[in-house]
């Protein structure tokens, strides 16, 4: 198993288009995955689940954790983080 | 199957021949009771789950297709909540335990995760428990067998409804509508306001009979007469397509005068401009030959979004505007929330009276942001144009001040940053509240214009709420006691050397419009597909006579009084001496 401490940096935070982009993505992999909302102590959830996703709450500036665990974790992990860190692909 | 005429109000013009589509927006009974088959149960939600799924990806394509992805993502949201394992597992696990139904258990599902929602505290994700209900909702009437409640449209269709409200229409695709048809509203219902807009049939206010129409019956919408005739004979239908091809015809005549101005056979002269409410309307308005626009509609801009538009999106879409509009003049209206046009991101709590509430002016003038932020952009996109500003629902001079103020505050603001603003700026005020009118004087005082809205001026002056059909028949703005506010306003106004405008409904009805013009009328604002009709209506009237028709018209009793004097050219002969007759 493998983890990733990670803020939230795009404006919208984990909500309607950003948590659809990060759920579609997670859904590409076989790993399991989980979130946990730091900041909020909300978590863990699947991160294939969008309704879990949602409930954590994420905002602009929350950190959180992913978990990975499986074959593909390591490419896993790169896609996730590297959706994060483009802030989603949202322009501001 | 027999024919049936149903009667309503005549809310737009037009005629339509097609099959209906019911928008049934009620709520849904769910019935609970015990099963003894829990995987039989369980099959039926995933095949209710699947034709879910099937519908919002059809809508998710289609909304792609005709607005753009940002609109899509809502439905990719919701497709990704149908795929959620948590829906599925909770309600089957539901269903495997307590022996339930599957309607009462995937509602059970529902409400409790909505209501985690509804306590979150960030309102970006409280607004998510509607999305949730919604993908609830459709998934319930797949269950239950019921047409969706969604105007999912698939092919061209008359919309037959309750009542519908802007939220229920902003993703309609337009392409798709022949005429709408409702069981309640009047004359100035948003659904009356949408079909002038989009220059198509309208009949209000039919009665809850409406609501026994199915999905795929046959109708005919006759938006003059306001008659919906259900499987109509072929006669009828003849007959009708007769009368739409003549209007089409005299439509074409129309529009080809369009361009011309509206001038009386004696030489007087007035401005026929537009109501628009998004950037299609200002396209469409000088296609219809618009010599400006009199009433912008600023609520399209707040309407489909969790937050409210920031300046930036504000600046783009007002330069859009002008841009297209060139140096022809341009009256925005600023932010008209509230009354029957609530907005997702205002959290407008439930009122008794919305419409005598928290709206309009009222709402900027307590939310600073909110209202400078729209005064900046406009005031940013202002250069090289002929923008002029008004409030609406103003009732005081204070209020007027004080929303002054705030233009004053966000010039200067604009002016730091370096940026240029038009020298000269119009504004004016919506008078829609009888209170201005009797002030009148005042108000001219320190504005430069007025632009008359019937459409509240009418619901206030009444008492009588304008989405209410049980009060409708106090709801016709060509009433004499609204047409001497007008007639006043309009003598107040001149008197100080202001223009007059009317932006409600009557500046498009025919009967109006020849006293409108008489009482001295400077603008018509209307929806631009009547722009033609209306110039050429005008064009046909001479000032002199009208002048006489609209003193007579003021001293009658009733609004039937003054549209049989205007039809007949007669007064009706009256039982009481009219000892008050206004004469000049």
């Amino acid at each position: 198993m493998i983890a990733e401490n990670i803020k939230i940096l795009n404006k919208q935070g984990l909500h309607a288009r950003p948590a659809a982009t990060f759920v579609q993505t997670a859904k590409k992999f076989q790993s399991k995955i989980t979130v946990y909302n730091v900041t909020k102590r909300n978590g863990p959830v699947d991160a294939k689940n969008i309704l879990g996703i949602l409930s954590l709450g994420v905002m602009l500036g929350d950190d959180i954790t992913l978990n990975f665990e499986g074959i593909d974790a390591e490419q896993a992990l790169k896609a996730m983080c590297d959706l994060i860190k483009s802030n989603f692909g949202e322009s501001d | 199957m027999n024919m049936q005429t149903l009667v309503g109000i005549p809310a737009s013009s037009g005629i339509a021949i097609g099959q209906a589509y019911c928008f049934l927006n009620t709520e849904i009974q769910v019935h609970r009771y015990i099963i003894t088959d829990p995987l039989s149960e369980t099959n039926r939600l995933l095949l209710a789950l699947a034709r879910a799924r099937e519908q919002l990806v059809q809508i998710r394509e289609q909304a792609k297709a005709q607005v753009g992805e940002d609109e899509a993502a809502i439905f990719e949201a919701q497709i990704l909540f149908l795929e959620d394992s948590i829906l599925l597992d909770t309600t089957t696990n539901d269903i495997a335990s307590s022996y339930i139904n599957t309607e009462a258990a995937w509602s059970d599902t529902i409400d409790a995760l909505a209501k985690k929602f509804d306590v979150m505290t960030d309102e970006l994700f409280r607004a998510r428990a509607a999305d949730i209900r919604d993908v609830g909702k459709r998934v319930l009437r797949e269950l239950l067998g019921q047409n969706n409640n969604s105007l999912d449209l698939i092919k061209p269709s008359i919309i037959v409804a309750c009542d519908l409200a802007p939220s229920d229409t902003v993703r309609l695709d337009k392409k798709l509508v022949l005429a709408f048809c409702t069981a309640e509203g009047g004359p100035t219902s948003h659904t009356a306001i949408l079909a002038k807009a989009m220059g198509l049939p309208a009949v209000v206010g039919l009665g809850s009979a409406l609501l026994d129409i199915k999905t795929g019956d046959p109708l005919t919408v006759d938006g003059e007469r306001g008659q919906v005739i259900v499987h109509p004979d072929e006669s009828t239908c003849k007959a009708l397509s007769k009368r739409k091809k003549e209007i089409d015809q005299q439509i074409k005549v129309d529009m080809r005068m369009s361009e011309s101005p509206a001038q009386t056979v004696d030489g007087h002269r007035v401005e026929v401009v537009a109501n628009v409410g998004s950037l299609d309307d200002a396209v469409s308005t000088l296609d219809n030959g618009g010599e400006g626009i009199g009433l912008l509609r600023t609520e399209f801009l707040y309407l489909d979004s969790q937050n409210a538009p920031t300046e930036e999106n504000q600046l783009e879409i007002y330069q859009a505007m002008l841009d297209a509009m060139g140096n022809r003049p341009v009256v925005v209206r600023t932010l008209d929330a509230g009354g029957d046009k609530n907005l997702p991101f205002l959290e407008l709590s439930h009122e008794a009276n919305p419409f005598l509430g928290w709206r309009a002016i009222r709402i900027c003038l307590d939310k600073p942001d909110l209202f400078k932020t729209q005064l900046r952009a406009l005031l940013r996109a202002s250069p090289g144009h002929n923008l002029r500003i008004m409030f609406p629902m103003i009732a005081t001079l204070d209020e007027l001040r004080r929303a002054k103020t705030f233009i004053s505050e966000a010039r200067n603001e604009v002016l730091a940053t370096g940026q240029a603003v038009a020298e000269e700026i119009q504004i004016g005020i919506m008078v829609e509240i009888p209170s201005v009118v009797v002030l009148a004087e005042h108000f001219a005082r320190e504005v430069d214009f007025f632009s008359i809205g019937t459409n509240d001026l009418t619901q206030y002056t009444f008492a009588a709420e304008r989405t209410n059909d049980k009060v409708a028949h106090l709801g016709d703005a060509c009433h004499p006691a609204i047409l001497r506010q007008i007639g006043r306003v309009i003598q107040v106004g001149h008197d100080a050397g202001i223009w007059v405008g009317v932006c409600g409904e009557l500046a498009g009805d025919p009967d109006a419009i020849p006293i409108l013009l008489g009482l001295g009328l400077d603008e018509f604002s209307i929806a631009p597909p009547s722009i033609p009709k209306v110039k050429a209506i005008i064009r046909r009237l001479s000032m002199t006579d009208s002048r006489t028709l609209a003193i007579d018209a003021l001293n009658l009793e009733s609004a039937d009084d003054v549209r049989q004097l205007v039809h007949t050219g007669v007064p009706r002969v009256s039982n009481h001496d009219s000892t008050h007759k206004i004469t000049s």
